[in-house]
């Protein structure tokens, strides 16, 4: 199998702060990953290199066989430009912790815009397609309602199914579930999960589930100080965690969820 | 001193006269202080620091002078420069850009409550600037911006009498001229009054109207 993904070297600062320190992973096509580790030990900022939403400071990051943050020309290798990105970002779609549905819209307008203004597709179109989505997430009696009129889990789901509604082979989830209430944390797990067994969607969860970065993941990868400390198998990683940086985290988790 | 209601028949068609012009003031001035308004605000956000810092003074500078002391600049220092203007077009000139130093700040924040992550949002689903401008954040900026841009409109309502200073034949100095010659100030101050009450009261229950229609977009958590 190809990757889909591939960071080399790949480093970037927030001023004297170094979130990524030449990081190298690569991801094959379909594969669900979970990051975990700290905060502030570089996951997210991953999944926002991906997004183009934070540039890269050195290295090279590939998505789909092409250089994401850079571009050929005439045999030189130069700094992307926005078409390329613009391209680039067709592959890939993203859920952010904080929902960012569009309040002005209602739930079903909110899936329905992007695919109407960037995938070209009819009213008609988009709104068959919103549909399906909606019965997938559960939320067909919801979908007229605006974002503040939804509880977060709601929103949330919407959020997902606003994503999918792109087609990306690569889904990013940024800490999906880190602003719901416990009792809503749930209904968007059991979201992804069916995700994650249903398509072959590349899937990138930046997670504090342990239990479901268990069960929804392929591989995990821990992270620590813009390093990966430590990738496996879920079942390796929580059950024998090889190095000690990991076992002290997981501790933490396991003392909690147990 | 008593009413006489035969001065208040003879001044009415001035006056009348007089608040067509204010009424085209204020609305040439609040076409200026609106457009300056928001090319000022979205320069604000400028990546030059050049540019931002030379706004914000250049802002500072007209908001804290006089629009008296800059009328009559306008009006009788830059024919000097050779820059002659109509008095009324000095006016509107100078009531528009003095206002659009406030009208910035009311678009800024504007934009400004509009989340960071909806533009992320926007960007993630590949919209361009423009497509994430128009779809996603001018519908959510604009709403909150309309009351205060319309108590705007009513303050630029109340300062055209300054206008009179430059010559200007708007409803204050309609009734001024009236006043000066036939020796009574009762009846033609009065009716300016009354006329700027009878525009500006309704308009503002309108602009209250409208505060209570564009509330913020609620966002839950």
């Amino acid at each position: 199998m190809n990757n889909i993904i591939q960071f080399e070297n790949v480093s970037k600062s927030f001023g004297d702060l170094k979130v990524l320190d030449k990081l190298n992973l690569e991801v094959k096509d379909g594969e669900k990953l979970a990051l975990i580790g700290p905060s502030g030990s570089g996951k997210t900022t991953i999944l926002r290199i991906l997004m183009t939403l934070e540039t890269i400071d050195d290295g090279f990051v590939s998505v789909n066989g092409e250089y994401l943050w850079h571009e050929k020309n005439n045999g030189k290798i130069i700094p992307a430009s926005e078409n390329h990105l613009h391209k680039m970002r067709d592959h890939i779609g993203m859920v952010f912790q904080q929902f960012n549905l569009f309040p002005h819209l209602t739930a079903i307008e909110n899936v329905e815009q992007p695919q109407i203004l960037i995938k070209k597709r009819s009213k008609p179109e988009a709104k068959d397609k919103a549909e399906e989505l909606f019965n997938l997430i559960g939320l067909n009696d919801k979908k007229d309602h605006y974002p503040h009129e939804l509880s977060g889990g709601q929103q949330q789901r919407v959020a997902i199914a606003r994503a999918l509604a792109m087609e990306p082979k690569i889904m990013l989830f940024d800490e999906v579930t880190s602003a719901l209430d416990p009792e809503l944390v749930d209904e968007v797990l059991t979201v992804l999960r069916k995700l994650a067994s249903d398509t072959d969607t590349t899937m990138l969860t930046v997670t504090h589930e342990m239990n479901f970065a268990r069960e929804f993941a392929d591989r995990v990868l821990f992270f620590d100080a813009g390093q990966i400390v430590e990738s496996g198998k879920p079942e390796n990683i929580f059950a024998n965690p090889e190095k000690r940086r990991t076992k002290e985290f997981l501790k933490k988790f396991i003392n909690n969820v147990n | 001193m008593e009413w006489n209601w035969d001065h208040a028949y003879a001044v009415l068609p001035q006056l009348l006269k007089g608040l067509v012009i204010t009424i085209e003031a204020t609305i040439v001035a609040s076409l200026i202080a609106y457009i300056l308004g928001l090319a000022i605000a979205i320069f604000k956000m400028s990546k030059s620091k050049f540019v931002r810092v030379s706004l914000y003074w250049m802002t500072e500078f007209v908001r804290r002078t006089p629009i008296l002391v800059q009328l009559y600049v306008v009006f009788y220092v830059l024919p000097d420069f050779g820059i002659f203007l109509e008095a009324f077009t000095c006016g509107v000139i100078v009531l528009g850009i003095h206002f659009s130093t406030y009208t910035s700040e009311v678009f800024r924040a504007g934009i400004d409550n509009v989340s960071k992550g909806q533009w992320e949002a926007a960007k993630s689903l590949n919209y361009n600037p423009y497509q994430a401008w128009k779809h996603v954040i001018l519908p959510q900026a604009i709403p909150p911006m309309i009351p205060p841009l319309a108590n705007y409109l009513i303050t630029m309502f109340k300062e055209t009498p300054l206008l009179a200073f430059i010559t200007v034949v708007e409803l204050f100095r309609a009734a001024d001229q009236y006043s000066n010659s036939y020796y009574t100030y009762l009846e033609p101050m009065t009716l300016v009054g009354v006329f700027f009450l009878i525009v500006s009261i309704p308009s503002a229950m309108l602009a209250m109207k409208l505060e209570k229609k564009f509330k913020p977009i609620k966002v839950t958590r």
